[in-house]
C-alpha cells in the first residue's frame, strides 16, 4: 500500500496494522527517513517537499510493484508526506513483511533506494540567510543503479 | 496543453502550470522547448542547459524526441530527490 500526505505518521501503529492484517509473518524491515538539523552545515528552519500530485502516487505503486515482484513479500507499506516538514520530523515510512528476513530487509533497502531518486519529489532547505533546491546526489543514483545487477 | 513546472524550473519561470495551444510545428518535447524559449529571457535562461532537467508526458518519465499532441500533459523538473 502507498500513502502520500502531508500528516505525520507512527511506524508503531502501522507496524501493528500490518501484523494484525497478515499470516505467518516471521520479519519486518522498517526504515524511516527524518529531516535532518543541518543543510550544508547550516542550522535547517524548515524543509519543504514539492511534489507531482498524481504522478507521485503512481510512481510509488510502480516502485511497490516492483518490490513485490521481486522479493516474495506478504505486505509492505510507504508513506511519503509533502509539504513544510521541520527538523526532526518524520519524512518517509517503508515497512516490509515476509516469512524470512532477508525478503524483508532486501526489500525495504530497494524501496528506499529507488524513492531517492524516481520518487517525483523536490525538497526545498530555508536556512535563517537562505534556501535552495535540494540537489540530487550522484551517490543515490548509483545506489539504485546498483539494484539494476 | 498543460505544462506543469516544478522546484526551480517554477522559480525561474514564475509559475507552476499553464496552457498553451500547440501550433503544428510543435511535434515532440524538443519542438516546444524552442517555442518556450521564445517567450521571454526566464524560459530562456532555464531552458539554456537541459543535463539536468527530466521532462514528463502524461506522467510517464520520456526523453526529448517524444511526439506531443495538446491533449497531453507535460511536465519540467529537475532530477528527483524524494526519500
Amino acid at each position: 500500500m502507498i500513502k502520500v500526505q502531508s500528516e505525520d505518521f507512527s511506524v508503531e501503529k502501522e507496524t501493528k496494522i500490518l501484523l494484525n492484517k497478515n499470516n505467518n509473518v516471521g520479519a519486518i524491515s522498517s526504515f524511516i527517513g527524518i529531516v535532518r538539523n543541518k543543510a550544508k552545515e547550516k542550522d535547517l528552519i524548515s524543509m519543504t517537499l514539492d511534489h507531482y500530485p498524481g504522478m507521485t502516487e503512481k510512481m510509488l505503486q510502480k516502485i511497490e510493484d516492483e518490490a513485490l515482484s521481486r522479493w516474495k513479500l506478504l505486505d509492505s507499506l510507504i508513506i511519503h508526506r509533502y509539504g513544510e516538514l521541520f527538523p526532526g520530523e518524520n519524512i518517509v515510512l517503508v515497512i516490509t513483511l515476509s516469512k524470512h528476513r532477508k525478503d524483508a530487509i532486501n526489500s525495504c533497502h530497494f524501496l528506499i533506494d529507488w524513492l531517492k531518486t524516481k520518487g517525483p519529489f523536490w525538497k526545498f532547505e530555508k536556512t535563517k540567510s537562505s534556501g535552495h533546491w535540494v540537489e540530487a546526489l550522484d551517490s543515490d543514483n548509483l545506489e539504485e543503479l546498483k539494484w539494476n545487477n | 496543453m498543460k505544462i506543469l513546472y516544478f522546484s526551480w524550473i517554477k522559480d525561474g519561470i514564475g509559475k507552476s502550470q499553464e496552457d498553451i495551444t500547440l501550433n503544428e510545428n510543435i511535434k515532440n518535447i524538443s519542438d516546444l522547448i524552442d517555442f518556450l524559449i521564445t517567450i521571454n529571457d526566464d524560459y530562456k535562461k532555464i531552458f539554456s542547459d537541459l543535463s539536468s532537467i527530466k521532462f514528463s508526458k502524461n506522467m510517464n518519465i520520456v526523453d526529448i524526441n517524444e511526439k506531443i499532441k495538446n491533449e497531453d500533459e507535460i511536465a519540467f523538473f529537475p532530477p528527483m530527490t524524494g526519500g
